[in-house]
């Protein structure tokens, strides 16, 4: 059903992602589907990487050792935004269609009050693409 | 500096720069947590001091007024007289370094790498540098500066120029052209090739340090070849802390005069009444909407409010310069243009000359001023400016704002200029600038010399105003950037918390009564942030080196 798979991670904070890339993994192998992991990160040197070109080397790796432990096919799409805190969302949705993924898989956090102010990623990822999402709790 | 670009586990950026090799990783030192259902990500000795100490000096203010107002009210009039020279020194070594770079063979580097592209297309930047830099000041000062130097009878005439009047207000027809010219130049002096050298200096030492060097995105970096190590320790504590803190009071200072301003052109157009509660409900205002831009993010707030900006700025100057004779004013374009050209050396001479109500009353109050500014406008321009080469970004920051910033106040002061002239006694803009000295109406004066003033006096409010938000904004950004270590990606309720605290701090000084004393703690930071930039042309000076070297 599905042949694309995009999961967004954010590389400083992949200890939080595990259940949703595990998740991601086993619908992959049962789906025949590739991964693509989306990194986004600003022009800035951030914690995890000095500027994008490292980022991106990073993303390439964190693939590539997804593959090999989880032994499915992957890619990596790193994105470079001008204001990650903000656009993420916006940056995230062209990411769906730059790959062409049918299927998002996300984490997500457990909905709370801030929820009424900020939409949280997932929500507002699923209501503006035309490919299924998969929110995990993490 | 140990430097290196081979290290383990950070792979090169396709030899495209020279990163720093530092044991310190971005956020190490922060702290992540929730307060209630709100995220943060800060660094905390630089968040928790500036944050008490804001509200610190806000209370010593308000339980100490007329202590606080003397001491500040002394301190700076104090620096600015008795520091002039160095201010002066220090402004023209900026010029000097930044026009060497542009011709020296390290104009050539690439911020963010030999093969970086510019983030943001020349429109957006050049919208974004102006709103940041200048903006508000612009619309003060226009009209104001030029008619002052022109009439002044203070006697802090620049180099002591004559004057167009005698002691009972009648024009002396021979002194007029000199008079005009004069203030023209001195006036340009003040807002071109000076003050855009400072933020240049500021704003190419956190690009080259941040893009090319690996850095985080605060004021510490530049500091790397000076202090080394040191700059994640203490040293740079300090340095974070006291940028955070002039960037802080600066914006809320400016919000509340600017409230003061705005209110008084409401009041000269239609009447409404100049008090507290109007002024609160404007800095409420103008936070709110701000708030919605800090909301939106860098490209959907910022940079579309600066583009707003500078099309409404771009149809009043239009308007100023064909309602008040495009040919008249374009002459006046020139001569101020080749006067500032013919006046600068002796404008810029530091030393031995007898002009002091302008020197030390104007220009060195103005060095103090934009260098109290650089950190935070510095931090902005870096910001949006990767992907330029180093002679593009001097050429772009310094010669063509410069360039529009003389062809603003010929237009804005030359229009008022010829209201002067036409009627010396009678002109609003005569009475507003000398008879009864009120600045904040001093741009309402001068539209009220044209037609259909009001339209223009209310384009004019809400540009003011329009003008306030975007550096409310701004600087909210620039705060979190610098309380979270450098980081973009910190949870967004911090900006809102520093754009929030900002309208705060303003609304409390204004009830309180506490602006004047503030902001001359402000000005006052100018002179130790003077040495800091001296040594970021040295800073600056070493990386293009090493960039070059290893590239």
């Amino acid at each position: 059903m599905f042949h694309k798979i995009m999961v967004p991670v954010d590389l400083a904070h992949t200890d939080r992602l595990d259940r949703a890339l595990s998740c991601a993994a086993d619908l992959a192998r049962s789906h025949g589907a590739a991964v693509t992991y989306v990194g986004v990160t600003g022009a800035v040197p951030g914690a995890v990487a000095h500027t994008p070109q490292e980022y991106a080397e990073k993303l390439a790796a964190f693939a590539r050792a997804e593959a090999d432990a989880r032994g499915i096919d992957t890619h990596a799409h790193a994105v470079t935004s001008h204001d990650p805190a903000v656009d993420l969302d916006k940056t995230l949705l062209k990411a769906v269609r730059d790959t062409g993924a049918d299927l998002v898989v996300m984490a997500t956090h457990v909905p709370n009050v801030t929820d009424y102010v900020w939409a949280a990623h997932g929500a507002d990822v699923a209501a503006h693409t035309d490919a299924s999402v998969f929110l995990v709790r993490g | 500096m140990t430097e290196t670009t081979t290290q383990p586990g950070i792979p090169d950026p396709d030899g495209a720069s020279d990163i720093i090799d530092t044991d310190y990783d971005i956020g190490q030192d922060n702290i992540e947590g929730k307060v209630g259902p709100f995220g943060f990500d800060i660094h905390n000795p630089v968040f928790m001091i500036s944050g008490i100490s804001v509200v610190a000096f806000v209370f010593y203010a308000l339980a100490l007024p007329e202590q606080a107002s003397s001491f500040f009210g002394w301190l700076r009039p104090a620096l600015t007289s008795s520091f002039d020279w160095f201010f002066l020194s220090a402004a023209n070594i900026f010029v000097l370094f930044c026009l060497f770079l542009i011709v020296s063979p390290y104009g050539s580097v690439r911020l963010g790498g030999k093969e970086a592209t510019p983030d943001y297309g020349y429109p957006g930047w050049f919208a974004m540098l102006f709103a940041a830099g200048m903006g508000i000041g612009l619309m003060f000062f226009g009209v104001l500066e030029p008619v002052y130097y022109f009439a002044t009878p203070w006697g802090d005439a620049p180099l002591g120029t004559v004057r167009p009047f005698t002691e009972d207000g009648v024009l002396i027809a021979e002194n007029v052209e000199e008079a005009r010219r004069m203030a023209l130049a001195a006036t340009s002096y003040h807002w071109a090739l000076h003050p855009w050298a400072i933020y240049a200096v500021v704003a190419l030492a956190l690009a080259l340090f941040t893009y090319n060097k690996g850095l985080p995105l605060t004021i510490r970096s530049a500091f790397y070849p000076i202090l080394g190590e040191r700059v994640w320790g203490w040293w740079g504590h300090i340095i974070d802390t006291l940028a955070v803190f002039a960037t802080l009071f600066g914006l809320a200072t400016s919000l509340g005069f600017g409230a003061q301003q705005a209110n008084a052109g409401l009041e000269y157009v239609y009447g409404i009444p100049n008090s507290i509660t109007v002024q609160v409900i404007l800095i409420t205002g103008i936070t709110a909407v701000a708030l919605v831009s800090v909301l939106r993010g860098l490209d959907g707030g910022v940079k579309l409010l600066s583009e707003i900006n500078m099309v409404i700025a771009l149809v009043l100057l239009l308007f100023v310069l064909f309602a008040a004779g495009a040919g008249t004013i374009v002459s006046e374009f020139v001569i101020g243009l080749g006067a500032y050209v013919q006046e600068l050396l002796p404008l810029s001479n530091p030393i031995g000359r007898e002009d002091d109500g302008y020197r030390q009353g104007w220009t060195a109050f103005y060095w103090a001023w934009w260098i109290s500014w650089s950190p935070f406008v510095g931090m902005f321009i870096a910001r949006v400016s990767r992907g330029r080469t180093v002679r593009e970004f001097i050429t772009c920051v310094i010669l063509i704002p410069s360039f529009v910033c003389v062809f603003w106040m010929a237009v804005f002061g030359g229009a008022a200029i010829e209201q002067v002239i036409a009627d010396p006694e009678g002109s609003a803009v005569y009475g507003q600038v000398i008879a009864d000295y009120n600045p904040p109406l001093s741009l309402f004066a001068m539209l009220d010399g044209l037609p259909l003033s009001a339209i223009t006096s209310t384009v004019g409010i809400v540009l003011v105003i329009v003008f306030f938000v975007t550096s409310s904004d701004s600087g909210s950004l620039v705060i979190d950037t610098i309380t979270a270590g450098g980081k973009i990606d910190a949870p967004v309720p911090q900006r809102v918390f520093w754009c929030t605290f900002e309208g705060a701090v303003a609304i409390v000084l204004l009830i309180g009564g506490g602006l004047p004393a503030l902001q001359a703690m402000v000005i006052s930071t100018g002179l130790p942030f003077t040495v800091v930039l001296l040594l970021m042309c040295w800073a600056i000076f070493r990386g293009l080196q090493s960039e070059r070297r290893k590239t």
